[in-house]
């Protein structure tokens, strides 16, 4: 690794941030919970680290420290997945460069997404989305938002013809198209979707869960909190006692554990600006997850909140 | 984009307002003391309008052009761009205004200077918030004075003034000065607004001020009031 002024300077940066990470936590971490991607049996930690908004903040250094130092949490408690996408402003530049100042591109498994309704810039974007990342290829690309699908989706099947590329999939959010999500799914050999989903968005549960459990398609949750909306809510009412019995400690916790407890879904993407919180969402998979009861009851506490 | 009525406006806000703020912090801190001398050059260009001076279209059209131009450069595509990508369209929409504020000074007649009217009065109020009342509003909000937004040097106390101005002076081309600033408040209201900033009411607010004077010195007789005597 070639050492540079600004090398340092990052560093540096880092270092300012590591108070901030128990050292305990930074060297020692219990195993996260893993999951299985069907179509290829490769296990990966249930929790990814989303970059929407979050990682968003330009070339502002200080702040690209701290997101530095999330992700040397998440990859020191184990994770694996970061997700962020050409839409994410400089959320890709940011996670480059903090994959370049841990020396951490083995580490990662690269999830991102082509965004663009050219047909003809796919390609080049790609290619700018891996400049950015500093990675030789990526674990999976996903069509964002469904935006130009067909024509993308095409060009992702080449790259894994290829070799250029391990996964495929398409993705959404807050519960849009899902009829032509459950179209693609059926009609199109995708390895990865991409949806939200928590106790209060269950739309998922009705047919696309079942579906990517039948069909062997790989579940990312996006927006477990609702962009932060349900836990900024939760966080004025007490956390039930029975909280405990679902192995968490926190509302996180108890909203990931929701999550996690669907069999169908693969990994949670929760975005964050703050260490103790990756550690926090990192250990909801790390314990016992609720049966079927105790998710509907999760679902209808928090429903009534 | 489709099912466009099932998205709200915070699903367009691309950054967190911490990063945000932050971005004006830097820009203080990379010109300082910069701030000063363009609030100086901003009170300036009023009050040669005020005053009605010689050279009072040219002072104006001088200040109001450069820092539209520098505060497209300095704070949109440098700064605010690296976070919002829809920024880098709008960057040059402030160096078209640029041009326009500076032709409008250097061609005769482009802008007349009167008494002022009861619309001037709102338009000089709106300028003298935008130089002196925006600067402080981060105590007001609990943010630090450092991410101050200064005339000159961040784009909405900027855009408010040149709005501001535009109030107080007459002139055919008041019609092609006017629709950037009235753009930008929208849009940049709308983001504040997003972000759960009181001051988006400012900003919101401007344009629908800029339409009921325009009614009251343009609209139907019985709305106008009369003319001042020159």
């Amino acid at each position: 690794m070639t050492i540079t002024r600004r090398r340092l300077l990052e560093t540096a940066a880092l270092g300012a941030a590591m108070p901030l990470l128990p050292a305990t936590r930074l060297f020692a971490q219990d195993a996260p919970l893993m999951r299985t991607i069907p179509a290829s049996g490769e296990a990966i930690p249930a929790i990814g680290l989303g970059t929407w908004i979050t990682f968003n903040v330009g070339d502002d250094r200080q702040l690209q420290a701290e997101c530095t130092a999330v992700m040397a949490a998440f990859f020191a408690a184990g994770g694996r997945m970061i997700d962020s996408s050409p839409m994410y402003g400089s959320s890709q530049a940011v996670v480059g460069r903090g994959l370049a100042t841990l020396d951490r591109r083995d580490a990662v498994f690269s999830a991102e997404k082509v965004w663009t309704t050219s047909a003809a810039n796919g390609p080049a974007q790609i290619v700018q989305t891996r400049r950015l990342w500093g990675v030789d290829r990526f674990d999976l690309l996903q069509v964002h938002n469904l935006l130009g699908w067909e024509a993308h989706l095409d060009t992702l099947q080449a790259m894994k013809a290829a070799g250029r590329l391990r996964y495929t999939g398409i993705t959404t959010s807050e519960g849009r198209r899902h009829d032509l999500v459950e179209t693609i799914m059926r009609r199109h050999p995708i390895d990865f979707l991409q949806l939200s989903y928590n106790p209060v968005d269950r739309d998922a549960e009705r047919r696309l869960l079942p579906l990517a459990a039948e069909r062997g398609i790989a579940v990312i949750i996006n927006r477990p909190f609702r962009q932060g909306a349900l836990t900024r809510r939760l966080a004025r009412e007490p956390l039930p006692d029975w909280a405990g019995a679902a192995g968490a400690t926190s509302w996180a916790q108890l909203i990931l554990g929701f999550i996690l407890s669907h069999p169908a879904v693969t990994v949670a993407i929760p975005a964050t600006t703050r260490v103790d919180h990756v550690r926090e969402n990192l250990a909801a998979a790390g314990g016992v997850l609720p049966d079927r009861a105790l998710r509907e009851r999760i679902a209808a506490h928090i429903g009534a909140l | 984009m489709s099912e466009w009525w099932t998205y709200r406006l915070d699903d367009f806000l691309l950054f967190s307002p911490r990063t945000y703020w932050r971005l004006f912090e830097a820009q203080n801190a990379a010109l300082w003391p910069l701030p000063l001398a363009t609030t100086a050059a901003g009170l300036a260009a009023l009050l040669l309008i005020l005053f009605r001076a010689p050279g009072a279209s040219l002072g104006m059209g001088l200040v109001f052009g450069v820092v539209w131009a520098f505060v497209g450069y300095s704070f949109l595509l440098e700064r605010y761009a690296t976070i919002n990508w829809a920024v880098a369209y709008l960057g040059p929409a402030f160096f078209i205004q640029a041009l326009l504020m500076g032709g409008a000074a250097l061609r005769a007649g482009a802008l007349a200077f009167r008494r002022l009217d009861g619309v001037g009065v709102a338009g000089l109020t709106l300028a003298l918030v935008a130089l002196l009342v925006f600067p402080v509003l981060p105590l007001a909000a609990g943010r630090p004075f450092a991410c101050a937004e200064v005339f000159g040097i961040a784009p909405d106390p900027t855009v408010i003034a040149t709005i501001g101005v535009l109030l107080i002076v007459r002139g055919g081309w008041l019609a092609v000065l006017l629709p950037i600033p009235l753009l930008w408040c929208v849009f940049s209201g709308l983001t504040l607004l997003a972000m759960d900033e009181t001051q988006a009411w400012l900003l919101l607010g401007a344009p629908a001020l800029t339409f009921g004077l325009g009614v009251v010195r343009f609209g139907p007789r019985w709305v106008r009031r009369p003319e001042p005597r020159v």
